[in-house]
């Protein structure tokens, strides 16, 4: 294992991923909070398991990871949810961390369901293609989780809930979610800690919606810039001027910026007409382990 | 040096369920019962260890009043050691508390209600709590002691107050929510409460006692870290990791008065030049019309 910021031998991107200080992390104890999250969030509610959609991405599989640590290997079931043009590889990477976490898995080629819904639409373009293979999985994963009485766990990443790039009622559905409080560089850095494979760590990330599509082609920068940017316009709350001072282009600020508050519905339910004097979720206002 | 001059003091390092008292009170029962096993005198509870913490719109559902059949029952629990326990407090004007409670010998002692309630960040209490208007020590059976809730320690006059009221014990039950994640190996909340609970130790040349829950709620973690510190600032016990724990030390209360003769520091501290001081600045800034 390789603690992030320490691997001076490790590969060069690697430790180039890591090398933003202030988003650096101490895998060690993100670990142990999570896996004390994992355990406490689904047993306390009466569940032993959780199903988890596995793509062969570095989210899915530290995800895994993480649930596999915390419940068991034989309490973790992973969903293998190819469409017939995603990438083979994406699936050859899902079942090399099943085999490594020794989880249970299942294959369910969710191709006859699209084709057959997309019939009746033949001109429909990718992105609303790719939503509707998105929700699809999320149908299987509710499913399952009903017939194997587990929890859906989620795998959505901090910079992608932020920015918005994920599926409302698709990836961004969940039950619990470990990763939702960590940016892509620090996946990274803990994935790469926990011994997600190299190759799976190292890849560019992709939704897999087509054939070739890679993240940071389709939103036009790197994880890395900006993750450095919503660092501090995020966490630290910097003002424009201040992140114009930190050397960020104006117009790539603006464009992250859009995509934070253009978002903001998708990380919220869905709004309420306001009538009675406790509405649910403004004034009717109950923690989620309430009991618990 | 006689045995009156021991303290067997515990923490009990305990992660309360959200919203249930019944399983809680239920908890506190085992743990005073495992407490007094191992010859404990004083037991300390974490914050609102009776109800859990991120509580909203329960606070009213869990609150239990001052001569209540559940204040009665939690005295009773104190016969044989002194308890400190963290509840909801409903006064008979219907104002709601975050308060901890000092019982002993079958009564209830001394109230500390929360100054400082936290309303920002993820930290909503003033929307549901009212906020205590007092730091009072009070006396027991080991020295003068005073509470403070969690965040009260954050406002470094809460301990100044309680140390010029002549305070042996300093006790401080708290619901931390673990944040801010570095390489270091420890939380940056567990820095900060660390720093503050020795520094208050040290130079207001006291015992400090920091009960901290464990477990998760909505998502949070909280950190434990329960820490049992002497009158030199030397931790003497502390519970390094988030699990569930019972915190013990043998307290030699002499050691408050060895430390302020090797220490002056209390005697040689000017409380009416503060006062005025303090006055000063008051006034200076409640003199402008607008």
């Amino acid at each position: 294992m390789n603690s992030a910021g320490s691997g001076m031998s490790a590969p060069a991107n690697r430790t180039e991923r890591a090398e933003f200080l202030p988003l650096a992390i101490n895998p060690a104890l993100v670990e142990r909070i999570l896996i004390g999250f994992i355990q406490d969030e689904v047993r306390k509610v009466g569940f032993q398991r959780v199903v988890i959609g596995l793509s062969g991405g570095v989210d899915s599989s530290l995800a895994a990871t993480l649930a596999a640590r915390a419940l068991g290997p034989a309490n973790v079931k992973g969903l293998l949810m190819p469409y017939r043009l995603s990438d083979p590889r994406s699936q050859r990477d899902a079942e090399a961390v099943v085999r490594q976490l020794g989880i249970d898995h299942e294959v369910v080629d969710i191709s006859p369901q699209i084709d057959a819904y997309f019939a009746r639409y033949p001109d429909a373009e990718p992105a609303r293609r790719g939503n509707k293979m998105a929700r699809e999985r999320m149908t299987i994963l509710y499913d399952q989780s009903w017939g194997w009485q587990a929890l859906v766990l989620g795998t959505s990443n901090k910079t992608e809930l932020l920015l918005g790039y994920g599926t409302i009622y698709g990836d961004m559905a969940s039950a619990v979610n470990p990763i939702g409080d960590l940016y892509k560089t620090q996946v990274w850095q803990l994935a790469d800690a926990l011994g997600v494979p190299t190759a799976i760590v190292q890849k560019a990330p992709s939704a897999d919606l087509w054939a070739g599509q890679t993240d940071e082609v389709e939103l036009g920068f790197q994880y890395r810039e900006v993750d450095r940017l919503l660092y501090y316009l995020i966490e630290r709350r910097y003002s424009l001027a201040e992140l114009e001072r930190e050397g960020f282009a104006r117009s790539f600020i603006d464009v992250v910026m859009g995509k934070v508050r253009d978002s903001q519905y998708k990380r919220r339910l869905p709004v309420i007409a306001k009538l009675s004097s406790r509405t649910i979720d403004r004034d009717f206002r109950y923690p989620r382990d309430w009991g618990h | 040096m006689s045995d009156d001059h021991r303290l067997r003091v515990t923490l009990a390092q305990m992660a309360p369920a959200l919203g249930d008292r019944q399983r809680n009170l239920e908890a506190h029962r085992g743990w005073i019962g495992k407490a007094k096993a191992t010859g404990a005198q004083l037991l300390v509870f974490p914050e609102l260890s009776l109800t859990g913490y991120f509580l909203k719109d329960l606070v009213s559902e869990v609150a239990i009043t001052r001569d209540g059949p559940e204040m009665q029952e939690l005295a009773s629990l104190s016969a044989d050691l002194d308890l400190v326990v963290g509840a909801v407090l409903e006064e008979p004007d219907h104002r709601y508390f975050n308060a901890s409670v000092y019982l002993s010998r079958g009564e209830l002692r001394h109230i500390h209600r929360k100054v400082y309630l936290p309303t920002y960040g993820m930290f909503d209490e003033q929307r549901y709590l009212a906020s205590g208007d007092r730091f009072r020590s009070f006396p027991t059976g080991y020295g003068r002691a005073g509470i403070l809730i969690c965040e009260d320690i954050w406002h470094l006059s809460t301990a100044y107050i309680l140390s010029l009221q002549g305070v042996d014990l300093m006790i401080c039950p708290s619901a931390s929510p673990g944040r801010g994640i570095s390489t270091d190996e420890r939380l940056g909340t567990a820095e900060s409460y660390a720093l503050l609970c020795r520094t208050y130790a040290q130079f207001f040349t006291t015992f400090f006692l920091y009960c901290n829950r464990v477990g998760y709620e909505d998502g949070a973690n909280f950190w434990g870290g329960s820490m049992i510190i002497g009158p030199n600032g030397d931790l003497i016990q502390q519970q390094e990791d988030a699990d569930e724990a019972l915190v013990s030390a043998t307290l030699n209360l002499g050691d408050v008065r060895h430390e302020r003769l090797s220490n002056p520091l209390l005697r040689d501290e000017k409380l009416e030049l503060t006062v005025n001081e303090l006055r000063r600045v008051w006034h200076e800034r409640t003199r402008e019309p607008y």
